[in-house]
């Protein structure tokens, strides 16, 4: 009974969906305001019937209904109950119902938090939201209802959640990555209703940014716990595979660090209009893409979803739909939006042009590898290769190399003209001091000089460097250095939150060229007793021990780790047996420390009392998470601006007193 | 003041100067990295081999290539005393090839399993992989294999335990 109510509820959402998309924007067409007042309360009822439908499909987890088919494939009655919650988005249905409920409390989101917008422009952004949101509940109903029973079959227990996905990592990563994913509409609504109006101005741009924002710092932190999650989970010890869906989630990333500058100078200076406008459309279209790749598993990786043809051409034509609508729409209303540019060679204009072309040059240099290996498919009629990391490597590195050299000067580069001897005077100290430092802290800390390492911590160094030099001019007039220093948080939230966004910049670039040049593993054959040394620690194998957890069992080794003869700590790495599935796991056991990770995974066992053991030294893996994480603080920094809201108020005020015109006017 | 007095000596408008030097720095550049990038990929791809191309001979020698196929039950075998394993895959149609990998195989690596290899095929015709890859949900098959043979996944509890070649003992 419950689950059909599920089903019910998605029904009755899509209902709602089809009013948000029709009513809002006819009311904008016909001038009725109540039809466009609307859109916040159609827009709280998709919210609710989706919420209510996933408490649903929730509830017939909890309580072991496998006559549920995504529940019996996807739980049993053994599992521990944290993840009979968890396990809800473990699969495709489950989770493409949170995605959906997640783009439904985006919509809501706006509508409550848009009191500044002029009516008609949030009706259009709450129509387009609720467009989208059609094509996604319509996916649902028609391709992957969650709700789809066994019957009268049901088996009598599930065959559980994958092992893989019985873990914290797992719990958060995919809510963190569909937030961003699907915040990325709201930028993508507000440019199309922007399109529609006509008034593609800084004011677009304003309301705009803060969501971008937003969803960009989700988008960050989800791919850090899913690389994060990568290491510890699947016993490789790596971080970034270049995977197809890796891919996926990267493209929309780069292309929207992109929109996040461009709005910027969109908003500050009015120029780069339209081009903001196709990254907004161009963000979002690489979310269905990355949802293509994805859900479609045309593509190998290690985690697509089962292939199901049907549901990649659903999401292929919706994907057609969406950007050909909206490149339709570009193309009739583009040559409208004329910007004046005034801006000289070097400015920050122009800085922040480079940072777009080289993201979207980097984007299409993923997403040709990514995609390549369709093309070749189809071009050849059914030839199967696979592009290499080597290639993305080659690619990607130079590319953002030179964009984190132009990062260190787009802060101190001035809007409209910037001399050259003047950007020079700043950076050429600042240059010495950083190749200094590359040298310098590299060789100290291992003792040996490596060209990546020392590229790598310059350019660090180089960013962090450029980003206090330029705090310090910005406080300069201030007379001592007290005052100086309380005069820093008075820079702004925007300004505070791009320093640290590129300072987490920084500290990623450091830990990933520390981790890949420094690096140290070996696979070795162990029986108990033996000894192996990597990066300078001795790891010393005394034997295995069974375990038993509440569904599963294991053989837990016990490694002792020594340094210099001393013992210091004991790593318990696991083999765990999952029977319902018949899967095997490993769970690594890592010591981490800001400047290091021991990492020891087991592998089997080869006869005897032999094991199999991988052991990893990761010096400053930690860094390249760290720095996601501040990256996406100084993305919600930026956002929560009291300048937004500021801005909103009196936004509010002046249409109030304009309507309040209005009324007197038609009375 | 260098960008003053280059404005009043240019003929043509200085900004229109200045954008077609910009539009002319970014058609190179794009135009330098597209290059570079088709070169990387000609460079980095690894064509996917089923094994009845192998056996015939129809796959280059000592080229990095990707093979995938079942493996086969009964034929994992291990070196004492080192990482050293080899196995044959299997398309299940008849055609084997015998694969050896020096390292650690991955989780879902089991007789009766399919996997797909990245290495390179010996004169001799053994296929020495570097890496072996296993998919994560026993119920997905690679893209590769799944031309091969229909697999229906594994319901409720027909899930067969034993097929992966190792239990762990408790």
């Amino acid at each position: 009974m419950i689950p059909e109510l599920g089903h019910f509820a998605l029904a009755l959402a899509l209902g709602f969906a089809l009013l948000l998309a029709f009513v809002p924007i006819a009311g904008t067409y016909t001038g009725r305001v109540v039809w466009m007042r609307s859109g916040g309360s159609l827009a709280a009822g998709m919210f609710a019937f989706l919420l209510l439908s996933y408490i649903c499909l929730t509830y017939a987890f909890l309580a072991d209904d496998f006559s549920v088919a995504y529940v019996a494939q996807n739980s049993n009655s053994l599992l521990p109950i944290h993840y009979k919650f968890s396990a809800v988005w473990g699969a495709h249905e489950g989770s493409f119902l949170l995605w959906t409920l997640i783009m439904a409390g985006w919509t809501v989101a706006v509508a409550l938090r848009s009191q500044g917008l002029p009516l008609d422009m949030l009706a259009r952004v709450l129509g387009v939201m609720g467009l989208i949101s059609i094509g996604f509940i319509l996916f649902m109903l028609l391709t992957s209802n969650p709700f789809d029973r066994l019957l009268p079959m049901s088996p009598a227990d599930g065959s559980d959640l994958n092992p893989q996905l019985q873990d914290f990592g797992l719990i958060v990563h995919p809510p963190m990555l569909y937030v961003g994913y699907v915040g990325f509409s709201v930028a993508f609504a507000f440019a199309i209703a922007a399109l529609m109006s006509g008034r593609l101005d800084a004011a677009w741009a304003r309301w705009s940014r803060p969501w971008t924002n937003v969803a960009w710092a989700f988008l960050t932190v989800g791919i850090a716990l899913g690389s994060w999650w990568a290491y510890y989970e699947l016993g490789w010890g790596g971080w970034w595979f270049w995977d197809a869906v890796e891919n996926a989630s990267f493209m929309p990333w780069l292309v929207g660090t992109a929109l996040i500058h461009s709005l910027a100078v969109t908003e500050k200076r009015g120029v780069f209009r339209s081009w903001t406008v196709l990254l907004a459309i161009a963000t979002f279209s690489l979310v269905l893409l990355g949802a293509f790749i994805v859900r479609s598993g045309v593509l190998t990786s290690v985690h697509s979803f089962a292939v199901d043809p049907e549901r990649g051409f659903y999401i292929m034509v919706f994907l057609l739909l969406v950007v050909g609508g909206s490149l339709a729409l570009y193309a009739l209303r583009a040559p409208v939006m004329r910007a004046d540019a005034n801006y000289d060679g070097l400015s920050r204009e122009v800085m922040l042009l480079v940072n777009n072309v080289l993201l979207v040059v980097a984007t299409a240099a993923v997403l040709l590898g990514t995609l390549y290996p369709l093309i070749y498919e189809a071009m050849t009629g059914g030839d199967k290769l696979s592009v290499g990391p080597p290639y993305f490597n080659a690619v990607f590195v130079p590319l953002m190399l030179l964009l984190l050299i132009a990062m260190a000067a787009g802060p101190l580069a001035r809007w409209k003209r910037t001399s050259f001897d003047e950007l020079w005077r700043q950076l050429a100290r600042i240059a010495v001091v950083s190749v200094a430092l590359g040298v310098v802290l590299p060789l100290m800390f291992a003792g040996a000089l490596d060209l990546w390492a020392v590229v790598g911590v310059s350019v660090a160094f180089w960013i962090v460097l450029s980003l206090i030099q330029d705090t310090l001019s910005r406080v300069a007039h201030k007379g001592d250095w007290s005052s100086r220093l309380a005069a820093v948080p008075k820079l702004g939230a925007g300004y505070l939150g791009m320093w640290v966004a590129h300072f987490g910049i920084a500290v990623s670039v450091i830990g990933i060229s520390m981790v890949v040049v420094y690096s140290d593993e070996r696979d070795v054959r162990m029986m108990p007793g033996d000894t192996v040394e990597v990066g300078g620690w001795d790891f010393r194998f005394d034997g295995i021990r069974q375990v038993d957890g509440p569904n599963w069992s294991a053989d837990e080794g016990i490694i002792t780790v020594l340094k210099n003869g001393r013992e210091r700590m004991t790593l318990l790495p696991q083999k765990r047996h999952y029977p319902v599935r018949g899967m095997i796991m490993t769970q690594a056991a890592i010591n981490p420390r800001l400047t290091r990770d021991l990492y020891v995974a087991l592998g089997e066992p080869l006869g005897g009392q032999a094991w199999a053991v991988r052991v990893h030294y990761k010096p400053f893996v930690r860094w390249i998470w760290l720095g996601a994480l501040l990256m996406a603080l100084g993305g919600v920094m930026a956002a929560v601006d009291r300048r937004y809201r500021r801005l909103a108020e009196r936004a509010a005020q002046r249409r109030e007193s304009v309507a309040g015109n209005l009324a007197e006017g038609t009375s | 003041m260098p960008w003053g007095s280059k404005r009043k000596s240019s003929r043509m408008h200085p900004k229109r100067k200045q954008r077609l030097l910009v539009i002319g720095v970014l058609v190179g550049g794009v135009g330098l990295t597209t290059a570079l990038v088709l070169n990387a990929l000609n460079e980095n791809i690894n064509l996917f081999y089923p094994p009845d191309q192998i056996v015939a001979g129809m796959a280059p020698v000592d080229q990095r290539i990707r093979a995938g196929g079942v493996v086969v039950e009964g034929s994992v075998f291990r070196e004492t005393g080192s990482m050293m394993v080899s196995f044959l895959i299997s398309d299940l149609d008849g055609s084997e090839v015998p694969v050896t990998f020096e390292g650690i195989l991955p989780n879902l690596f089991g007789e009766g399993q399919g996997i797909v290899a990245n290495g390179r095929l010996g004169a001799d015709g053994v296929f020495v992989a570097s890496e072996v890859l296993a998919k994560h949900d026993e119920n997905y098959m690679p893209a590769e294999l799944a031309a091969m043979r229909g697999r229906k996944p594994p319901m409720g509890n027909e899930v067969d335990s034993g097929s992966n070649g190792y239990s762990a003992g408790g």
